[in-house]
């Protein structure tokens, strides 16, 4: 049940994206435009030039300065928001880990895109997975309703004094940025008020005073120091265990979220479709699990025991969830729209099979790359790969562990 | 113009224990820019030999807010510092009424790995002030060539060698770069001139918009000079007019003193030998088979220092 005022708007997911970036009270955004994140960038644009927001708008020339720009703007004191896809991702890679690192709580926005070669505009999730370990919270949405409704969560996740650990929020390319969607939003004043303004833990400066952890000329720190091995592995070592405050953090935003708008996304770390009894299920990330959802009610309803586990914080991982989930299935198909050449599967797959090794039960799980480059994933194939699910619990064993679905071999 | 008592009574906000090599140039240009400072200030500073001496943790050199990320976001640091202060004042959340941005980056980080972001900040026109300490070369990685770098100069890419003598290529004209940028304020500055550069620093810091000071900053490791002639090869670099000083001021050309004391007299103008032979980087240019540079370079400086004088407006009476 709601208990803050709502209305619909037609909004595909970029405008969904800039939409909630607009009623956050957002102090500065620093971004590029690229294909297919391009929407947010401009409707931001228009907001600003409008004088609907009170943003400080850089329009820089590259996403290497968008990050840069953003990183030390949160860290002086704002709430800061930027987007990109593809190879902007990968242009900003190396600043992805130095905000990570400088502790700057940045929220970005990814409308998830092929990388090159060969160029490619279209979906797939292989920009998002080169940042996996870069130290930043990675939130999945599966529409445009969830990318709206994680922007918003993601401020007060990212800026919480005891987290201050930047956030992505990862939509689909083209199959969400550039589809329309009824959107129910929020009001301007309620989301304001739900995001609140920035609050800045204390630390210990060089005199050891406590001072608020800012830029800040009256008191002043020095951020992003040289760190040599004395020191650079403590400092790892702390980010690890900051994001360790995360599952506490999302779980409370996720829940004061859902009070006020009567959403939720599962538990807010996994959605959990039909597993209660389930003895085959899929895994996957974003927009797939809408259409696998369709296929799982379709195979239920001939009394076949499917389901779907969509994870929505591929960071930090949701270990406990998913062993709680798939303790006891007899079969599993991870579904990764990217993949790790030359590796054993896509990496969606090596964190689930690598949770679920710890297991009594040890499940078979195998894996299907599919969609790359913005290939469609029809029923025909997800209901293929439940067949394929089926003959392995009938079986109890796995004829090829990685396969590609979708593909002309 | 600053006096040497009233920089002498100001506190040191870069401050000694940093671990400089001894004759660093760089570190006296920043101790000389922290003494111009006018108030409540912000620095960014991008990777190189600055950071690297002035901050290795626990310890600091600053006394002020200090940032750095990465080695070519100097300016859009600034960018993202300036648009940070800009909103949070305009939304009653900055406690001070003006604060002010500093960038500072070596060669490396502004000709060449930094200009996109130094460009894109520029056009933007963020306002805050860009100094480029220029030490010729890739210092903190050990001696490497830059777009800085000058003519015949030997580096570790650019090494001596028996067939090709040091590097190849002139220096950048980057602070030409930087007025054709049409922004307010660009001026080319010595730490050999202390009163000279600090008056830059406080003109920098009091234009709206941004500001771009080129400080030569000799280095006695890489260029390999005894540690004791930083001044006075800052100062020759001046003499001989291989790095004239002069402003830039909303497209205005102006010759600074020391270099029109030199355009006044041309007799005091030093030949450029005095110069290169004070500096082992450029030792094989006085051997015979590669002393034709020489004259190069002489007619080079001749060529680019005509040119800025006509650009300031000064004519030389011939004597």
């Amino acid at each position: 049940m709601a208990t803050v005022q709502q209305k619909t708007l037609p909004l595909n997911g970029d405008e969904a994206v800039a939409y909630a970036a607009k009623q956050s009270d957002v102090d500065v955004v620093a971004a590029y435009p690229i294909t297919p994140q391009t929407i947010i960038v401009e409707k931001f644009s228009e907001y600003v030039n409008n004088g609907e927001v009170d943003t400080e708008f850089v329009c820089v020339e590259s996403e290497h300065s968008a990050i840069a720009a953003c990183l030390t703007a949160a860290l002086t004191g704002a709430r800061t928001f930027t987007a990109t896809a593809s190879a902007g991702l990968a242009l900003m890679h190396e600043m992805v880990y130095v905000t990570a690192g400088c502790r700057a709580p940045v929220v970005m926005a990814v409308t998830n895109r092929a990388l090159s070669a060969p160029i490619n505009i279209h979906c797939d999730h292989s920009d998002a997975m080169a940042e996996r370990d870069s130290g930043w919270i990675q939130i999945w949405a599966e529409n445009s309703q969830e990318a709206y409704d994680s922007v918003i969560q993601a401020f007060r996740i990212a800026e919480h004094p005891d987290l201050l650990t930047p956030v992505m929020v990862n939509l689909d390319g083209f199959f969400l940025s550039h589809t329309l969607e009824n959107v129910k939003v929020s009001r301007d004043d309620d989301v304001k008020k739900f995001v609140g303004t920035r609050k800045f833990p204390s630390v210990i400066d060089a005199e050891g005073k406590r001072v608020p952890f800012k830029l800040d000329p009256d008191n002043p720190l020095t951020m992003g120091p040289l760190d040599l091995p004395d020191y650079y592995f403590e400092h790892k070592r702390q980010q690890e265990e900051a994001i360790r405050f995360a599952p506490k953090i999302i779980k409370e935003v996720h829940d004061e979220y859902a009070r006020l708008t009567g959403r939720r996304y599962g538990n807010g770390f996994v959605d959990a479709y039909r597993l209660e009894d389930a003895e085959i299920a899929t895994v996957c990330l974003g927009s797939a699990a809408g259409t696998t959802k369709t296929v799982v009610d379709q195979l239920r309803a001939k009394g076949i025991r499917a389901g779907v586990l969509r994870i929505r914080t591929l960071r930090p991982l949701p270990v406990e969830d998913i062993v709680k989930n798939f303790g006891n299935m007899k079969a599993i198909a991870v579904m990764d729209r990217s993949n790790s050449v030359g590796g054993h599967g896509g990496p969606l797959f090596h964190e689930i099979r690598h949770v679920l090794y710890d297991t009594q039960a040890h499940p078979n799980v195998v894996n299907y790359i599919y969609g790359l480059g913005g290939r469609d994933m029809p029923q025909s194939i997800i209901l293929q790969i439940y067949k394929d699910l089926q003959e392995i619990a009938t079986a109890g064993k796995v004829k090829k562990v990685v396969q590609f679905a979708g593909v002309r071999e | 113009m600053v006096t040497i008592k009233e920089l002498a009574e100001k506190p040191e906000l870069f401050t000694s224990g940093h671990r400089a090599c001894a004759g660093c140039g760089p570190a006296v240009a920043l101790r000389l820019i922290m003494k111009a400072l006018r108030g409540p200030t912000i620095v960014t500073n991008a990777t190189g030999c600055m950071e690297v001496v002035s901050t290795i943790y626990p310890y600091t050199s600053w006394k002020i807010p200090w940032v750095h990320t990465a080695f070519e976001t100097a300016a859009a640091n600034a960018s993202g510092i300036e648009a940070a202060l800009k909103a949070l004042k305009r939304k009653n959340r900055l406690k001070h009424e003006h604060v002010d941005v500093i960038a500072l980056a070596g060669d490396g980080g502004t000709y060449d790995i930094g200009i996109q972001a130094l460009s894109g900040a520029a056009e933007r026109g963020h306002d805050f002030l860009y100094v480029l300490y220029d030490n010729e070369a890739y210092m903190n990685t050990g001696i490497q060539r830059s777009g800085g770098t000058p003519y015949g100069a030997s580096t570790t890419t650019s090494p001596a060698g028996t067939v090709i003598p040091g590097k190849v290529q002139y220096k950048k004209p980057i602070a030409e770069i930087m007025v054709a940028h049409e922004i307010p304020y660009v001026a080319t500055a010595s730490i050999g001139y202390w009163q000279d550069m600090v008056t830059k620093v406080q003109k920098g810091l009091a234009a709206e918009g941004p500001a771009f000071l080129h400080v030569f900053a000799p280095c006695p490791r890489g260029w390999r000079y005894d540690t004791s002639k930083t001044i006075e090869i800052a100062r020759l670099a001046v003499e001989t007019c291989i790095f004239p000083l002069w402003e830039n001021v909303n497209g205005e050309y102006i010759l600074s003193p020391q270099s029109k004391g030199v355009a006044l007299k041309p007799e005091r103008k030093k030949p450029v030998t005095e110069y290169l032979k004070m500096q082992r980087r450029f030792a094989h240019l006085f051997n015979p088979k590669f002393q034709q540079m020489l004259g190069e370079i002489q007619e080079d400086i001749d060529k680019r220092w005509n040119k800025l004088l006509k650009k300031c407006n000064v004519t030389i009476t011939k004597v």
